[in-house]
């Protein structure tokens, strides 16, 4: 291959160091104004009155906007279409945005704001999980399944319980992953205007302009067909710019109503309270292993608190069961989780979406079972990884599964065997793997159609233009897009000019999330690009005189031996043979075996893997933590372009070390007899703390090629994966250098510091959840196993029993 | 609403520019220059991505005042190339950014440059230690900060071999 | 975006001039150096002067010899071998890079108090119906506290204080000079004991072999949560601590226990004893009050050793992670 697998310049790397890259607070307008957002003071009110007179009279507002101005609902589910633009009644936490002011520049705006006047009547405050299951009032919302527990779900493949009461040993530990958020630099923002032809655009710096569109459409009441969202690129994403968001809707509606551009820029506490990140879980695994190491089955229970609102919850709630079956063999598995509301702000999908917290405790769990069996933890991982091609107990499907030499390469590298409890006192090594998908198989909203579109053009001149739904969010998916096409019809990437992510003028694509975008869109890419060079190779053989399957595609010509036409050429004669040249492409994922309800989230075209180990030094006076060297090997199935993705590693690397150590969104609740606040600890840059360059170790890097068939050749996903074995590998290595367990995330200095004082005093070295809540957990959907010929549906009780 | 007017030096040219006097010089490039190269990520001085050169050092535009630059040289992405004479190309460091996967999401990548830029001014050879301290103060996200590094050495190297040309 | 409130914008070019504006506006003004401090807070809303004097152009302030003007950067601090390393330590772990190029020392000695409920936007604190600090009645931090409990977060105090140094403060009715020592008092809102009329122009600082140690989560950004300054005055160690209470303090029964006694191993880690007694972390701040106040006397531990002479580059290598000045 010419291009795939070649380092390269990214094609839109000149744009990102010459500050030309416009993002979406860069986009200025003729006549724009500027609106901000009145944010509740209250965790948990009711709206008795607003009166906006004396803002709307104030100089410079030309629009004050309250609830009453938006009649729909949405949502990024279809089943939680649950938050308003701006709420009309119901305050479900400190952020909750209550009214929007227009004015003629930002300034004007805030001062506005402060003369609004609202009343409230506060409600008592839901501040954790052990609260919302106490108190089922005052309800969050009508719509939960019981009290303030959003959504209950439970699954039984397999008698999990009586396969780990037979095994030779059972684990049973409890561990928590506390909250953290996205963080990226830039903060949301968005401009809405109205066109010469007076639709309305919506420039937002979104990861996923698809549902931005469908969700305008439903609050504004207006034709998706008179709407258009162009996702500028992100600032980072991380998975905070994938709901759709209060302001996008506010915005719109203004320069509807005004008929003049609207931005808005949410401040950094504004971007901590727009949130949508990583839940905080309280997990339990009980997981039986027989002597030879082999795990006979698990029961894993999750308490995820989500905060005020659905967003993406119910899916982040699967998640955290979904994926404990794609890595090892796990023969029997139940799985029961809980998402209950609080009046924090919402929580949905950070990097990993729902699995890095139980791959914290799964593999920190693997650790301690190595230690009891007597076995190296890569040795006992090695001698459990699920198989190529199988299917798992609950029905995922595994293609290809480059795990093994991911161990093998970050063992070789860090001199595991070597080093591994032989450092020394306050050294030590951890070891921790991770699976993550491809893509999730199916969309968030239901339907049949394709997940990605790609649509391309060729003119005479040799130019070519690729069009996709796709979302640039720093992650390099125009290259990728580029690099495909440019495989496929032998040209350099940077003759491929690509537009994104604009629901104006591109195909469907829904939106850079679920590491997605290059198997999806790679694909869509290459069906398209097959067309269009099977239209060249028929016009170019003619000229040529020779069969089109014989033709090569290569550094912009089209050539036979030494008959050659350049990539323009070819160009202008298929122009000629066929007219106005043009392909689309689409991808659908396959359809995934499970049939059981909730089937939907797990499956994915393929799953890449990861393998990490850490070393951490220790200091037994302090319990200051140090982390000098990472290595990781990822599973990637084939590099499109290395540089790009050992950046997605590094920087998964980075951030997983960064949650590991020190990231939370954690909230104060100050005493309830003085006041009801419950309020962000430090919504800032400051006080929300991510590691700098100082605190950055080497980071030793490897990409494992083991291509998937379902993947654009081969390439799995490369963005997600390798966040996910670094949190728990930091654990196991603190553990190896003092022999403390930290059941919990961050890993704080002081935390180490008590477990070594429990060390010290004789008992057991752990820091962690101690309890676990009791769950009101409905009984299983019962699906058996394909090793206990079910066939991915739900068993009906009786046959339940049966296969017990 | 009286405005404020100053002089000063914009990318080595001079540049006359009234605005409310509340602006920070953050403000004043990005609202009345039009300079949008120039990011913010807190406008609290918690992140660097506002930092440009201020008389060639780095400073965070977000806690300038734009009543204290009357008379200032600022330099900000968008004059890099220039400063290297480099015209519709790029500065070193800027294509030792785009080439080694320095800037993912570009984003704090305007204030990294700068900063990067004003450190090899003082070390042409700065050592791996010494160009983790200098940025520092820069916050990124994508990266893990190893090939911001990583081009910032390489960097030094194609300035030090185009001065010697 | 952040916005800064409305102002009147003041710049004398000098020292008189300046003192006779602060003398008519009094508490309306505020002086603006760097505004690595002030202009957060303004921007948040914890303070909005009506009228802001900056002392850029005032040459005194500039003055970089033997006497230390007020307005000289951090940077230059740094970067200046003549000045103790104590000092240059402290100052090099100001912050970050860009801060330590637009703050000054007078700036960093003059640091309002910080704390986790103050340090907010208007709309955060507006939730929690305000504090002690500004605008409330309650101290959050301790709900039964008369006082402010807000903590002293400057860096280049205690390593000024463990040294010696000395301000000078003027008005438009006379000057006076003082002990560091004597700028604060332990309140976390009347924190300094300078004057609302009064503009600290210079400080003079001893020479002495000294050093700082800072504890932060971070390599950079981070306030210190624990400042641990040591200087050998007389022959004798002298400690200091910062960001443990309102204001940066000389350990008294340490440095009385310290005196005239060789830095040995016991004496190390009896002064580590009495200065940790002395620590009073709150809950305000980054990190575990408990651990910090736990940890104390290991700082004050690699203080000492530093300063008898140990090698502790792989200790500073690992809490500073890089080598300060």
């Amino acid at each position: 291959m010419k291009v795939i697998g070649k380092p390269r310049r990214r094609v839109d790397g000149r744009a990102k160091v010459t500050g030309l890259t416009r993002f979406a607070d860069d986009v200025v307008l003729p006549r724009m104004l500027h609106m901000k957002m009145l944010r509740s003071p209250h965790p948990h009110a009711l709206i008795e009155s607003i009166d906006v007179s004396r803002a709307a009279a104030y100089a410079g507002v030309h629009l004050v906007l309250t609830g009453k101005d938006f009649p729909a609902s949405f949502g990024i589910l279809p089943i939680t279409q649950d938050e308003y633009p701006l709420a009309p009644e119901h305050v479900r936490y400190i952020g909750d945005p209550v009214a929007a002011v227009v004015a003629r520049d930002e300034q004007t705006a805030c001062e506005a704001l402060e003369l609004i006047e609202v009343r409230y009547q506060p409600l008592d405050t839901i501040s954790s999980p052990e609260e919302a299951l106490a108190k089922p009032e005052p309800r969050l919302h009508a719509y939960s399944e019981r009290g303030n527990i959003h959504r209950l779900q439970a699954f039984q493949f397999g008698d999990a319980d009586a396969a780990i009461a037979q095994s030779d040993y059972v684990f049973e530990d409890l561990f928590f992953y506390e909250g953290n958020t996205h963080l990226p630099i830039e903060q949301h923002a968005c401009v809405a205007a109205l066109d010469a032809d007076g639709k309305l655009t919506l420039w937002s710096s979104t990861q996923v302009p698809h549902y931005v569109h469908r969700a305008l459409a439903r609050v504004l009441q207006m034709p998706a067909s008179q709407i258009r969202v162009i996702a500028t690129p992100n600032g980072g994403g991380f998975g905070g710019k994938c709901d759709v968001c209060n302001h996008e809707m506010v915005a719109g509606k203004a320069a509807m109503m005004l008929g003049r551009p609207v931005k808005i820029c949410l401040t950094r506490e504004e971007v901590f309270y727009m949130h949508r990140g990583r839940h905080p879980v309280l997990m339990k695994f009980r997981t039986g292993v027989s002597k030879d190491g082999k795990l006979t089955g698990m029961h894993l229970q999750t308490l995820v608190d989500g905060g005020a609102y659905g967003s993406y919850g119910v899916a982040s709630t699967f998640y955290t069961g979904a994926l404990q079956t794609v890595t090892y063999e796990l023969p029997r598995y139940q799985f029961e989780a809980a998402r209950v509301f609080t009046n924090k702000p919402p929580c949905g999908p950070k990097r990993g979406h729902g699995t890095p917290q139980p791959r914290f405790g799964q593999e920190i769990q693997l650790d301690k079972i190595a230690e009891r069996l007597g076995k190296d933890p890569a040795e006992l991982r090695l001698g459990m990884l699920v198989k190529p091609n199988s299917l798992t107990a609950n029905w995922l499907k595994i293609g290809s599964i480059g795990l093994e030499q991911c161990i093998r390469t970050v063992v070789e590298r860090s001199d595991w065997k070597q080093r591994f409890r032989k450092m020394g006192p306050g050294r030590g090594l951890g070891l921790a793997c991770g699976s993550y998908l491809c893509g999730a198989g199916l969309p968030i909203y239901w339907n049949k159609m394709p997940q990605s579109g790609v649509q391309m053009l060729l003119d005479r001149s040799g130019q070519i233009t690729v069009f996709c739904g796709a979302t640039e969010i720093g992650q390099g998916s125009d290259d990728v897009l580029a690099a495909i096409v440019a495989e496929v019809l032998g040209v350099d990437p940077q003759e491929v000019r690509c537009i994104t992510g604009d629901t104006g003028i591109t195909p469907v694509d829904l939106g850079s999330y679920s590491s997605r975008v290059t198997v999806m869109m790679g694909n869509a890419a290459i069906h398209a690009a097959e067309k269009l060079k099977a239209m060249l190779a028929e016009a170019a053989a003619e000229e040529l005189e020779v069969v089109p399957d014989r033709l090569q595609f290569a550094n912009g010509h089209v050539s036979f031996d030494a008959r050659s036409l350049t990539f323009a050429e070819a160009v202008v004669l298929a122009e000629v043979k066929f007219g106005t040249l043009g392909a689309v492409g689409s991808y659908s994922p396959p359809r995934a075996p499970g049939r059981y309800k909730g089937a939907g989230v797990g499956p994915s075209p393929a799953y890449s893997y990861s393998a990490c180990v850490v070393e951490a030094e220790v200091d037994a006076a302090t319990g200051w933590i140090r982390i000098p060297k990472i290595w990781i090997a990822h599973d990637i199935g084939r590099t499109i372009n290395p540089v790009l993705a050992r950046g997605q590693v590094e920087g998964s690397v980075y951030m997983g070390l960064s949650e590991a150590l020190m990231e939370e969104q954690v909230f104060r609740r100050l005493p309830a007899k003085l006041s009801r606040a419950l309020v962000h600890k430090f919504p800032s840059l400051l006080e929300y703390k991510s590691i700098t360059s100082l605190d950055m170790p080497e980071v030793d890097t490897v990409l494992i090629e083991d291509p998937d068939p379902n993947c654009p050749f081969g390439a799995k996903e490369v963005g997600q994966g390798p966040l996910l074995p670094v949190m728990p590998a930091v654990a196991n290595a603190i553990y190896d250098a003092v022999g403390v367990r930290i059941d919990e995330l961050p890993i704080t200095p002081d935390k180490v510091m008590r477990a070594l004082e429990l060390k010290a005093a004789g008992k057991p070295a752990r820091v962690g959840p101690e309890h676990f809540p009791a769950v009101p957990y409905p009984a299983p959907i019962v699906v058996p196993p394909p090793w206990e010929g079910g066939d991915g549906k739900e068993a009906k009780r009786d046959d339940a029993a049966a296969v017990v | 609403m009286t405005r404020a007017e100053i002089s000063l030096s914009v990318n080595g040219e001079p540049v006359e520019v009234t605005f409310a006097p509340y602006k920070t010089l953050l403000e004043l490039l990005r609202e009345d220059l039009a300079l949008t190269g120039t990011k913010h990520g807190c406008e609290l001085g918690e992140c660097g991505a506002c930092a440009v050169l201020i008389d060639g050092e780095p400073q965070l535009s977000c806690l300038l005042l734009a009543l204290e630059c009357a008379g200032r040289s600022v330099e900000t992405v968008e004059g890099m190339a220039e400063s290297w004479q480099s015209g519709a190309g790029l500065h070193p460091l800027q294509a030792a950014f785009a080439d080694l996967g320095a800037a993912q999401c570009g984003y704090c990548t305007p204030g990294i440059l700068l900063t990067a830029k004003a450190l090899l001014a003082h070390e042409p050879e700065p050592s791996r230690e010494r160009i983790q301290e200098a940025i520092s103060g820069n916050l990124c996200r994508c990266t893990g900060y190893q090939q911001i590094v990583e081009a910032i050495e390489e960097g030094a190297r194609r300035m030090a071999d185009e001065s010697h040309r | 975006m952040m916005r800064l409130p409305w102002f009147e914008y003041r710049a004398p070019e000098t020292l008189a001039e300046a003192a006779q504006i602060l003398a008519g506006e009094g508490a309306n003004a505020a002086l603006i150096a760097g505004g690595t401090d002030l202009l957060p807070n303004m921007k948040r809303r914890q303070m909005a002067p009506r009228v802001l004097v900056s002392v850029r152009q005032i040459p005194e302030l500039r003055r970089n010899g033997s006497v230390l003007g007020a307005g000289v950067t951090l940077t230059e601090i740094v970067h200046k071998p003549a000045l103790p390393l104590g000092l240059r330590q402290a100052a090099a772990q100001v912050a970050t890079v860009h801060l330590r190029n637009m703050g000054t020392i007078g700036g960093n000695l003059c640091l309002d108090t910080r704390c986790n409920y103050y340090n907010q936007n208007y709309e955060w604190r507006k939730a929690i119906d305000f504090c002690l600090k500004k605008d409330g009645d309650i101290c959050w931090v301790a709900t039964a506290s008369k006082r402010c409990v807000a903590m002293s977060s400057t860096d280049c105090a205690p390593a000024l204080l463990a040294l010696g140094a000395r301000v000078r403060l003027v008005s438009a009715t006379g000057e006076r000079e003082i002990a560091l020592e004597d700028l604060y008092n332990n309140d976390g809102i009347d924190y300094l004991r300078r004057r609302p009329d009064e503009i600290l122009t210079e400080l003079s600082v001893p020479s002495a072999p000294s050093n700082y140690w800072k504890l932060r989560r971070r390599g950079a950004f981070d306030f210190p949560v624990l400042g641990v300054a040591a200087a050998l005055i007389d022959g004798s160690a002298r400690l200091a601590l910062g960001a443990v209470a309102s204001r940066p303090f000389l350990v008294d029964r340490a440095n009385d226990f310290l005196r005239g006694k060789a830095l040995s191993d016991e004496v190390i880690e009896e002064a580590g004893r009495l200065a940790a007694s002395r620590a009073k972390p709150m809950d305000n701040a980054d990190l575990d009050l408990y651990w910090r106040k736990d940890v104390s006397a290991a700082f004050v531990g690699y203080a000492l050793r530093e300063l008898r002479g140990d090698d502790m580059r792989e200790t500073r290598r690992r809490i500073t992670r890089y080598q300060p000045a």
